[in-house]
């Protein structure tokens, strides 16, 4: 009922409740017709959710086609006459792909723990401990945000190699948290903010220690913004491309967005089917993860922003 | 005994200093950034001024390497196409995203789960849905074009990433298809804290729809668009995955960006300087890109707002 009539935004972070009258902002809306309201709403929308969708669409009727479908240029394409499990059957036993899902969830949950640990602390430190110079060590962790992966992978595989990492997992979750604590910093920030001082003084009074004060206090009532940086910062390194293709080489320490276009594209004759069923299931776990906790995703994205 | 307590009361004094215990907090992420962040970035900068090999260290070249990449056709296009690129896809996913943040900013039913829906193309891994488009892109199976030859607006397949122009347009479209939501979505949250009062007024004083959002909606969004926009043109110019899956720079170098260039050079053709040089050489770029769209929107919201007092 609620949920119908109101929507959950964000603001600096927190939750808002929006009543119905603001969503419906640009205000007389009930002197707007039907008819019009078609064409000026319900339209465009319904266009942009197919062109935003059909690639899903796509990456699924081909992967259950079979090759003679696939192949043929008659019959109706957009649906499947004879679906098939053969592609998928090829992807889970005939190649390494079980592995790369294996080194994706392994690198994923490691650096995603580390960077909210070091993310945790830092924040904190930052935004309540107010040290001499907090102000500028939370700026550089904005700039360093701001740092794109495409102008570091070089040097940072110079790195690797010397460091004897090279093909290893331990070189994607020791980089990965370069891009990770950054936002996960930059977002909790934003959440230890909105909690009032005046809990962690009583604290203090008592005699608690800060080390007390962030795990007893702090963080149970920071759970939603842990929430939303875990899921971003998981998101991120499943979605990793560039350090993963750059410092692997070896198939079965391979991730799967690598390992999919780099092994799965072999030769003159693409397998198209087994293809889009590695795309499909790389894809799957994020938006399964993101459709349990999209409200977390959408305010960790927007606060992020806005701060 | 005695100097146990005593020691004990020296590290409890100074871990309530402030300053001790906040650098002591910092340490871990400190650590992780400096040495994989900070230092890489200055690596990288010196690797473009060597004329290092993989496997090979270099000596000091000195300006040699962006000598001979000034020179160099294809880092001139490389550079071309990038701009190109930024521009383009800049431009239409901030036009397609405010308007797709406007028509999910009105009352509409399952608003939530359309919300949700909207923000996939962002979420899954771009690799992954880079190859859907490359299959939706195929020569000979593409799907758009057996669509269009069904309606009888084509006579012939298109090819969409075998021709320069045919595939610099296929691979803004794909960048657009993934950025699009990223925009509409946190403009919606820029749009949802505008307070409905100033709509009202507006339409009391008999402003038109267009007016509203032209004279309320555009000047307090613009701070939002800032920096949205800046973070949009930041990934644009960067991007490197959609080009390495859909073309690899190709046909001809013709969607080559900065990211794919150098990777080409410095990670398959092993020269690390002169990769490093390019990557390197992106940075001024991203440095007046960054400049330009957040001080320049930053601006006019400040004189917007200074004019309505």
């Amino acid at each position: 009922m609620s949920e119908a009539k109101s929507s959950v935004g964000s603001v600096a972070g927190r939750k808002v409740r929006v009543p119905a009258e603001v969503i419906d902002s640009l205000g007389m809306n009930y002197l707007v017709s039907l008819p019009r309201r078609i064409v000026a709403v319900y339209l465009p929308l319904l266009v942009f959710v197919i062109v935003l969708l059909f690639p899903f669409y796509w990456m699924t009727i081909t992967a259950l086609k079979p090759d003679a479908e696939l192949l043929s240029r008659e019959g109706n394409p957009f649906w499947v006459m004879n679906p098939t499990l053969i592609h998928i059957k090829k992807l889970l036993f005939e190649t390494a792909y079980p592995d790369w899902l294996w080194n994706t969830i392994v690198v994923s949950v490691v650096s995603t723990f580390l960077s909210i640990f070091c993310s945790v602390l830092a924040a904190y430190a930052i935004e309540r401990l107010r040290f001499r110079g907090s102000r500028y060590v939370g700026m550089s962790i904005f700039l360093a945000y701001l740092v794109p992966p495409s102008i570091l992978f070089i040097p940072l595989a110079a790195m690797v190699y010397k460091l004897d990492l090279f093909d290893t997992r331990l070189a994607l979750i020791l980089t990965y948290p370069t891009f990770l604590i950054p936002f996960c910093t930059w977002l909790l920030m934003g959440y230890f903010k909105s909690i009032p001082i005046e809990l962690e003084e009583c604290a203090l009074i008592d005699g608690a220690s800060r080390l007390q004060i962030l795990i007893r206090i702090i963080l149970p009532l920071a759970v939603p913004g842990l929430i939303s940086a875990g899921i971003f910062a998981f998101t991120l390194s499943w979605n990793e491309f560039i350090y993963a293709l750059t410092f692997i080489s070896s198939s079965e320490v391979k991730t799967v967005p690598v390992g999919v276009v780099t092994e799965l594209v072999e030769g003159d004759v693409y397998h198209w089917g087994s293809l889009m069923a590695g795309a499909l299931f790389g894809s799957l776990p994020v938006a399964i993860l993101y459709s349990f906790f999209v409200e977390y995703y959408v305010s960790g994205l927007t606060g992020a922003v806005k701060e | 005994m005695t100097v146990l307590a005593i020691q004990q009361t020296a590290l409890s004094r100074a871990l309530d200093n402030r300053t001790i215990l906040g650098l002591l907090f910092m340490l871990p992420a400190a650590t992780l950034l400096l040495v994989f962040l900070t230092y890489p970035l200055g690596l990288g900068t010196f690797l473009g001024f060597t004329d290092t090999k993989i496997g090979r260290s270099g000596i000091w070249v000195g300006l040699e390497n962006y000598r001979y990449l000034w020179g160099d056709a294809v880092t001139r296009l490389a550079l071309f196409n990038t701009l190109f690129y930024t521009f383009v896809a800049s431009v239409i996913k901030f036009g397609l995203g405010l308007w797709l943040a406007l028509l999910l900013n009105k009352h509409l039913p399952f608003k939530a789960f359309l919300r949700a829906i909207v923000l996939l193309p962002f979420i899954v891994p771009t690799a992954l849905s880079a190859i859907a488009f490359w299959w939706i892109y195929d020569s000979q199976f593409s799907i758009i074009s057996w669509a269009l030859l069904r309606m009888g607006l084509i006579s012939g397949y298109i090819d969409f990433l075998g021709d320069p122009w045919m595939a610099r347009f296929s691979t803004i479209a794909a960048n657009i298809w993934r950025g699009v939501p990223f925009v509409a979505i946190t403009l919606l949250a820029g749009l949802q804290t505008i307070s409905p009062s100033y709509y009202e007024a507006a339409s009391l004083d008999g402003a038109s729809p267009w007016q509203q959002f032209r004279y309320v909606t555009l000047p307090l969004l613009t701070p939002i668009i800032a920096v949205v926009m800046t973070f949009s043109v930041l990934f644009t110019f960067t991007d490197f995955q959609l080009i390495y899956v859909l073309t690899r720079g190709g046909p001809l170098n013709s969607t080559h960006l900065m990211a794919t260039l150098s990777f080409q050079r410095a990670i398959s053709g092993g020269s690390l300087g002169e990769g490093a040089a390019i990557a390197t050489a992106m940075v001024p770029f991203l440095l007046a890109a960054i400049l330009i769209s957040y001080f320049g929107l930053q601006r006019r919201a400040w004189q917007q707002g200074a004019a309505d007092q």
